[in-house]
């Protein structure tokens, strides 16, 4: 029955639908995976209710510490199109640009813990870099919400059912300011912040959930933490090297 | 209530370069020191991990942790500061060994033109050249002075470089050989002597050969790992004060090293100090260390920011022109630049170190005539390998879009095939460009932080349009596929710039009026207090500042030495 649910057959039917179906409300509300198991005796009920999962992985990091799997989904669909796959290699959705972004989010640095956060706040001039209250990891969401609410509007759909080029301008859309604020800030601050993470999940340790495997290094020839470079540097060769991982230096 | 601590002889605020040569300087001679470090105690084991982009470049590991203190910026007076929130342009050391732990390690001498600017500038091309609104002003001593202090910072960091015949006579070679020649160094080298100019690779820090120091202290050579720059040396290589002077000054158990330890208040009664509060940064626990002297040795903003909110010495104002603290800040001018990017040639950049470069001596200082020109002073240029880390340089050629298809396909294209010609200019003091105490923003404990007003000036863009015909002639001499030159000087941005060479606040002269400490570095208005660091610069030459700033460390020591014996005003 989940595989129905994923099946293009039944594309029309909607989660809701699905859900007013299996009638699992209380009050008119619909209710979630988790209560619905509370509620008792009904867990084939409840493992249909939830979206299709995201795949089984092996990496026990693979895992959210702080999405839910839906925008999981669009964190993904939307750091794709930053960072596409091409023939030069995988993108960030293979490179788990997502999964990284979900880790950095529930991090201290999702809530700018090294930040200056002390009010007041008012408007920065150019100059004057970003004075902003919300946090890293609400400023995201809300970003996400943005980014479904303006791709309902222009193509009646949610970002991640678009067309490659309607998300493309989507993206282009937030990274040019011409989408409304987001509670308050301009959108092509939340762009920037999906770009940088977006560029940081594909290229930074793969100890921090992204850059899968290492090859967004691989993809550059980037021979990734190595102790010495002394007989490289003074080549005119270029030299490859397979790259390596911070964990190469454990145990020393 | 602060626990009031027994009197020691010396306190020193900040254990970073200035701070760890004032200690180790000190405690040899004998006398005990306590020295207050706001971060964590620090060691070579500890940088195993620090091959890490993210952590410590993007996450700004080894930095001051903003969200307890920061700065504030206007670009002039009719804006309203704000708080710098996250980093962006700078980046503020913490813990032991401060700056001197995630420099690169470019360790230069500034030109006997810097420390005589105003009288060469008044000579050559009369009164007015800058304007009353520049005050720029000679250091109150000469190269040939500060010579001996040059070499005792170059001994014991043990810095790698070859003589420039243009520059200040040295009385002794470097310590160490110059750095390797990468191919890319090879290729400015060939294409500036075609030229006419006379390349030299870039003074070091990073170590070019195994070296031991006059006091004992054995490092390995670098290993071009191109991990410097926002990074511990995990080898030791890179000089820094946590392995060369601050276990000097652990060795001779006179030094009691009090890290998480951040001083707030110097306390004094106008015109002496009496020691000073701190707060220990992990139980909240708050004391007063009284001292009959007091060593400022923190980064250029704090050691400002200290003397203001503790009433120490008469603030800057730009309106009457009067007042010394916060005066004469200045930085650096390093927006001129050529990007060259190569069709068919891949070069081993992923590889480098901090201070692996060449450079040419022609365009700094007073080495070519300004008399046609609207700014003194100049740039160096140069071509360096710091090591390209991947998420900081994804660089791609002008017009091409910022994410997607295109972006991705010339980033990784281009990835090891791109280096610019690029240049660091000297900033000269302007009237309006200064520190002081904002008015609105406080810190974790509650003192005002410290504003910044500044912009680039008239000088700086003229400064840029100029050089950077400079790095766009030696791009086309090595001959680049594509060369995307910059030309403009645009305003100054907290949040973009990247340069963390600031200087002066607590400039260094030999007339009270002007300046606030003396040659020795020692503060006019409290003869018991020294404020060490380049906060002492009058001016910021195009050099990088760590060497200056060592040197001035060795003579504020000597000092201190001998104020600890007379007393009264060294000069």
């Amino acid at each position: 029955m989940a595989e129905d649910a994923k099946s293009p057959a039944k594309k029309g039917s909607t989660r809701r639908e699905f859900l007013r179906n299996s009638g699992l409300t209380v009050g008119g509300v619909v209710l979630g995976g988790a209560l619905g198991s509370l509620l008792g005796g009904k867990e084939q009920v409840a493992t249909h209710d939830v979206a299709p999962a995201p795949q089984l992985t092996v990496n026990p990091a693979e895992a959210l510490q702080f999405f839910t799997p839906d925008q999981y989904r669009l964190t993904q669909a939307a750091a794709e199109r930053i960072y596409p796959k091409d023939d030069n290699g995988p993108g960030a959705m293979e490179l788990n640009a997502a999964i990284y972004i979900d880790h950095q989010l529930a991090s201290p640095w999702g809530i700018n813990s090294k930040e200056y956060m002390a009010a007041p706040f008012f408007e920065a001039e150019e100059t004057q870099g970003s004075q902003i209250r919300i946090l890293r990891k609400d400023l995201f969401l809300l970003g996400l919400k943005a980014l479904d609410a303006y791709s309902q509007k222009q193509y009646d759909n949610p970002f991640i059912d678009l067309e490659p080029e309607q998300q493309d301008q989507v993206l282009t859309d937030f990274s040019d300011g011409k989408v409304p604020d987001i509670s308050g800030v301009k959108s092509p601050l939340f762009f920037s912040l999906l770009r940088t993470l977006t560029i940081e999940g594909v290229y930074a340790d793969p100890l921090y959930g992204g850059n899968k495997n290492m090859e967004g290094w691989a993809m550059r020839k980037y021979p990734g933490s190595r102790m010495a470079y002394v007989k490289e540097i003074q080549q005119d060769k270029f030299v490859e090297l397979p790259p390596q991982g911070l964990n190469s230096h454990m145990g020393h | 209530m602060a626990t009031k601590l027994p009197k020691v002889p010396v306190v020193v605020v900040g254990m970073g370069w200035a701070g760890g040569i004032v200690s180790a300087e000190l405690t040899k001679a004998g006398i005990p020191v306590v020295g207050l470090e706001r971060g964590k105690d620090r060691k070579t084991s500890d940088y195993l991990m620090a091959h890490d982009e993210l952590r410590y470049q993007h996450r700004e590991e080894l930095m001051q942790d903003l969200s307890k203190e920061t700065i504030t910026h206007r670009n002039n007076e009719k804006m309203r500061a704000l708080p710098m929130r996250d980093y962006g342009t700078f980046i503020v050391g913490d813990g032991v060994g401060g700056a001197g732990s995630h420099w690169n390690g470019q360790t230069y001498r500034f030109l006997p033109y810097d420390f005589e600017i105003k009288s060469m500038t008044d000579e050559k091309y009369g009164h007015d050249k800058l304007g009353a609104d520049y005050p720029i002003q000679d250091w109150g001593l000469t190269y040939d002075e500060m010579e001996p202090y040059y070499d005792t910072f170059e001994k014991m960091a043990g810095i790698s470089g070859e003589t420039v015949e243009s520059y200040g006579k040295r009385s002794n070679p470097y310590p160490t050989g110059p750095m390797l020649k990468t191919p890319i160094m090879k290729m400015f080298e060939e294409a500036t002597k075609n030229l006419g100019y006379t390349p030299y690779v870039l003074p070091s820090a990073n170590l070019s050969e195994a070296y031991e120091n006059p006091d004992g202290i054995s490092r390995g050579a670098c290993q071009y790992c191109a991990f410097c720059e926002n990074f511990g040396c995990e080898y030791g290589a890179k000089a820094d004060p946590a392995v060369t002077v601050i276990p000097i000054a652990k060795d001779t158990g006179q030094l009691d090293l009090r890290t998480h330890s951040n001083v707030t208040e110097i306390l004094n009664d106008g015109t002496k100090a009496t020691g000073v509060l701190y707060i220990d940064m992990i139980t909240g626990e708050e004391f007063e260390q009284p001292a009959e002297v007091v060593v400022v040795t923190s980064y250029v903003f704090n050691n400002v920011r200290l003397l203001l909110n503790s009433g120490l010495g008469k603030p800057y104002d730009s309106k009457s022109n009067t007042g010394v603290i916060g005066k004469n800040y200045a930085y650096q001018v390093s927006s001129a630049s050529s990007m060259m990017f190569f069709e068919d040639q891949e070069f081993n950049l992923y590889g480098g170190a901090g201070a692996l470069g060449i450079e040419i001596p022609e365009y700094v200082g007073d080495n070519f005539d300004h008399a046609d020109l609207k700014f003194i002073h100049g740039a160096g240029i140069r071509v360096t390998q710091y090591g390209n880390r991947p998420i900081a340089n994804n660089v791609v050629p002008k017009g091409t879009p910022a994410w997607g298809a295109e972006f991705k396909n010339q980033s990784i294209k281009y990835s090891n095939s791109f280096f610019p010609v690029k240049s660091q200019g000297a900033s000269m003091p302007y009237r309006y460009n200064y520190l002081d105490l904002d008015p609105t923003y406080k810190d974790a404990y509650g003192k005002p932080l410290l504003r910044m007003t500044y912009d680039y000036t008239e000088h700086d863009r003229e400064l840029v349009k100029y050089i950077s015909q400079k790095t766009h002639e030696i791009a086309e001499e090595i001959g680049a596929d594509i060369i995307d030159t910059n030309d403009t000087q645009n305003d100054f941005n907290v949040n973009k710039d990247t340069n963390t060479h600031n200087t002066g606040g607590v400039i260094m002269g030999t007339d009270p009026e002007t300046s606030a400490v003396n040659t020795y570095l020692q503060m006019w208005d409290a003869e018991n207090v020294f404020v060490v660091g380049s906060s002492a610069f009058p001016h910021n030459s195009s050099f990088n500042p760590t060497g200056t700033l060592g040197a001035l460390s060795y003579r504020a020591s000597e000092g201190i030495l001998r104020y600890l014996d007379e007393g009264g005003s060294l000069v």
